[in-house]
């Protein structure tokens, strides 16, 4: 135990939990991103693929677990792993900023990439999507026309809008840049480094952000052309 | 060559410090960095000023002592090389050169663009040596050591303890500088004994001296002089995590 805490104590500690709670993120969006591909497929026997899959979230694992109790679990474990995430960036923000109170009169950003200086208030941004895409999709206070498990209906009526594409495109570009630093740094943080591989951790982060972007912003782009109705 | 200075002037730990311009107006292109300094501050004294502080003491590349921001890079433009290695053909005819301090509240300007690097000390004094009695030097090869591991080791072993990574780091961190010195030790046999306690009581004398966490940005690496890479602080990560998860299976005079 005492082990754990010294562990805790330490930034390196703080980071590991960002990033054990980042890679549930993660892997969260890409599911997600894959059940928004749904979109994309033919209405079958009158109902909407995306429906189906909508209805299928609600009931996986019944009879054995209650009716939404899988979805629910995931909920909880998603609404935890964002509160240690925010924790921790929080705190270790507090500590970098104690560590360097006055700055440069001159400074180069030596490799600073444009997507690792931007994670903390990348981060803001995606908090506050997190929370207008929960309003809009989920509880409905946010869409005009929302109707409770329409999904692919909400989802058309929506993204006719090109506000709410703009804003949806703003947020997903955020997360494409989280996710570039945010992947890399996974691997760093959590010590998986090796000779052979480490080559590849950079390309496999800008690669899995791309596709994370390109998944997510089809759908809605295709809607907004008129293609899906 | 003819150069304008913008310096950092501080006259001690608690004054406010102030930029104060100077022409340096005879620059030969040969001098290195620290011995235009030295020509700026013969004029400064001859004036009756006080001259620009600075630590140096080897000016061959190898003590450390030397580092200050040159134009917002540690050391200077010049990749891989100290500040007193630097050469004035580095830089152009008519240009300004900013010269501060490192800044980070661990590194506590003493003088003008001396900091006090003595937190450093006291991170290599909580874990970075090895008790057990190594005698004279070792016939070469009485102990077997894989040359990739050998060459990692004195790769990490060329950190002259400058600061240039902390300078560098947004959060003026130094795990460029703990990790180098884990993972010297850690990847040798004499450093196996102590290695999970080492790298716990470095990592806690890091943050305890006030040091900021990596953020991955890489920067440390891009200003370290001997070119040290952020897989060593991957490696720092993984060791202490694997010193925490560690739980020795049989413990002596206990039982079941």
């Amino acid at each position: 135990m005492r082990r754990v805490a010294t562990l805790y104590r330490t930034t390196v500690g703080k980071k590991v939990l960002m990033a054990v709670s980042g890679v549930v993120l993660f892997g969260f969006v890409f599911v997600h991103m894959l059940g928004n591909l749904k979109m994309l497929f033919p209405a079958a026997d009158g109902h909407y693929a995306m429906d189906v899959y909508a209805e299928f979230l609600r009931e996986v694992g019944y009879p054995l677990l209650p009716h939404e109790g899988v979805l629910w679990l995931a909920r909880f474990v998603l609404l935890a792993a964002v509160g240690v995430h925010v924790v921790s960036a929080v705190q270790l923000t507090r500590l970098s900023r104690a560590a360097r109170p006055a700055g440069y009169a001159k400074e180069e950003s030596l490799s600073l990439s444009y997507a690792s200086r931007t994670m903390r208030w990348g981060g803001v941004i995606l908090l506050l999507f997190i929370v207008y895409h929960l309003l809009h999709f989920t509880t409905g206070q946010a869409h005009s026309t929302f109707v409770a498990g329409a999904v692919h209906q909400n989802y058309v009526a929506a993204f006719r809008s090109p506000l709410v594409f703009g804003v949806y495109f703003v947020a997903q570009a955020a997360l494409c840049l989280h996710l570039y630093h945010g992947v890399w740094s996974f691997f760093q943080t959590l010590g998986l480094s090796h000779p052979r591989y480490n080559h590849l951790r950079r390309p496999f982060a800008a690669g899995f952000a791309l596709v994370v972007f390109v998944g997510f912003l089809t759908p809605p782009a295709l809607v907004l052309a008129g293609v899906i109705s | 060559m003819k150069l304008t200075l913008h310096v950092w002037r501080q006259d001690g730990p608690n004054d406010k410090g102030r930029h104060e311009r100077y022409e340096a107006d005879d620059v030969s292109e040969h001098m290195s960095f620290l011995e235009m300094l030295d020509v700026v501050n013969e004029r400064l004294t001859e004036q009756g000023k006080e001259p620009i502080a600075f630590e140096h003491d080897c000016r061959e590349g190898i003590c450390g002592s030397c580092g200050m921001m040159i134009n917002g890079v540690p050391h200077g433009p010049k990749s891989l090389t100290t500040a007193c290695q630097l050469h004035m053909r580095t830089f152009h005819d008519g240009q300004e050169i900013w010269i501060e301090p490192w800044r980070a509240t661990a590194f506590p300007v003493i003088k003008d663009l001396v900091v006090d690097r003595a937190g450093f000390d006291r991170i290599i004094a909580s874990g970075g040596y090895i008790s057990i009695r190594t005698g004279s030097a070792p016939d070469g090869n009485a102990i077997p050591i894989p040359k990739a591991d050998s060459d990692a080791a004195f790769d990490a072993a060329t950190c002259i303890g400058c600061g240039a990574c902390v300078a560098a780091c947004p959060n003026a961190s130094a795990m460029l500088f703990t990790s180098a010195k884990v993972a010297h030790l850690g990847l040798l046999p004499q450093g196996q004994t102590e290695r999970w306690d080492r790298v716990l009581a470095m990592v806690d004398q890091h943050d305890a001296e006030g040091f900021g966490n990596c953020t991955n940005h890489g920067a440390c690496q891009e200003a370290c002089p001997k070119g040290i890479s952020i897989d060593y602080i991957a490696q720092l990560n993984r060791d202490l995590i694997r010193a925490t998860l560690r739980a020795k299976p049989v413990e002596a005079g206990k039982d079941a």
